[in-house]
């Protein structure tokens, strides 16, 4: 028996469709997730985030959110999702930069929130780029 | 009787004016269209997060976390969302109508968009702030000011925090809303909730809500932010279509008194002619 998987962004819906696993970057770290899981509800790191469809195993870079698991059904819920062909290495360094940049002008103990923005940016982007050095390999 | 020189001058003044509002309408029509799909689009995921909360909520009491603790007091703090230009049919002043009827009238604001804004300031209400927010909608800036209604809230300054905004139900037509924010209410009209909801939480329970709420308030506002955007522009199309239209009637209608009044002096001037003529016979 399948699952049935939803990604979506707030921008749009990603991926809504049967699967045969997911493996997500959970709070606590990775889960897999099968079929007849436990009713689960988890915040997400930004990381990578793998299922398997149709026999073929697709990566995507998230961003950070959380995900709800029913036995039939996972949902993710999440600020970013980009497949391996959306994802520009360059543009990401260039971000990782940035945001590296900016990280070292703020004041950690002021703006809590800008710096954890700042963190989870970093994160997407080092997640985007992993998957495509793989893909490549 | 005007005269043809007038009737002349009055045709090109409103063609000038068919032409700007031609112009706005077509550039209306372009930014209609990434609104709407936007706000659509957002939709997805508004269903989803409601879902997964409606799904979470049944657990937990009112307590469990500060951003759902529902207060006695009345003191309310609307986000109104109009608009920053004028030329886009009743849109702001039918959002006002909605605000008057649903709220208090001692209500505090923080506005988004010039229009209500400069309304509520006439009207001697108070504006605690005023975003603006680009277009298309960023994600950021919904952030900012929901940032800025959860602290208000969460510091005892009002007890109830609320959004007002034109919803977008399609080009013809938009409905103004005001909607409960805070204390965050799960939304009751999920239909396939799961029946069973034992759920497991990780890290724990209260670090999943305090990681979702917050996420769905600011959702809330981006969702109302691009529905907002979406409703303004059709309205504004809508509206600039029929000045364009009501600019053509016009000049057909000046156009046709123009070409009699051309008749009668044609008219006049021969007979003038034909008596001079049979005057010299």
């Amino acid at each position: 028996m399948p699952l049935h998987l939803d990604i979506v962004t707030p921008e749009k819906s990603i991926f809504s469709g049967l699967v045969d696993n997911v493996y997500l970057p959970g709070a606590d770290g990775e889960m897999g997730i099968l079929p007849m899981h436990a009713g689960l509800v988890t915040a997400l790191q930004a990381g990578i985030l793998h299922y398997l469809h149709n026999g073929q195993e697709v990566p995507l870079a998230i961003g950070s959110g959380f995900a709800e698991i029913t036995q039939t059904k996972v949902v993710v819920l999440t600020d970013m999702a980009l497949g391996e062909a959306e994802i520009d290495i360059a543009r990401a360094e260039a971000g990782i930069k940035r945001a590296q940049e900016k990280l070292a002008s703020v004041d950690h103990s002021l703006d809590a929130e800008e710096v954890a923005y700042l963190q989870g940016n970093i994160a997407k982007a080092t997640a985007a780029i992993s998957i495509k050095r793989r893909g490549r390999h | 009787m005007a005269n043809l020189r007038d009737i002349r001058r009055r045709i090109k003044s409103v063609k000038n004016t068919a032409q700007i509002t031609r112009a706005m309408q077509l550039v209306a029509a372009a930014k209609m269209k990434k609104a709407q799909d936007q706000a659509i689009a957002g939709r997805a995921y508004s269903k989803q997060l409601n879902g997964v909360l409606q799904d979470i909520s049944e657990g937990f009491s009112d307590a469990t976390h500060a951003l759902l603790e529902k207060r006695t007091g009345s003191r309310e703090l609307i986000l109104i969302i109009s608009t920053d230009k004028g030329l886009c049919g009743p849109i702001n002043t039918n959002l006002a109508r909605a605000i008057r009827a649903q709220s208090s009238p001692d209500a505090d604001y923080v506005t988004v968009g010039r229009k209500l804004r400069i309304a509520m300031e006439k009207l001697g209400r108070k504006v605690i702030a005023d975003f603006s927010v680009k277009d298309p909608v960023p994600f950021s800036d919904a952030r900012a000011i929901s940032t800025l209604l959860s602290r208000q809230f969460l510091e005892g300054n009002y007890d109830k925090v609320s959004v007002a905004y034109t919803r977008f139900v399609n080009t013809l037509s938009q409905v103004p809303e005001v909607v409960q924010l805070l204390p965050v209410v799960p939304p009751a009209d999920h239909a396939e909730a799961t029946a069973t909801n034992d759920f497991l939480f990780e890290p724990s329970p209260a670090d999943v809500l305090s990681a979702i709420l917050p996420l769905y308030i600011n959702f809330k506002v981006f969702q109302a932010l691009m529905e907002a955007r979406a409703s303004e522009h059709s309205a504004r199309m809508v509206a600039m279509k029929a000045a364009t239209d009501n600019a053509k009637k016009f000049i057909k209608e000046l156009t046709l008194e123009y070409n009699k009044l051309r008749q009668g002096a044609i008219t006049s001037e021969l007979l003038e002619i034909t008596t001079a003529m049979k005057a010299m016979e």
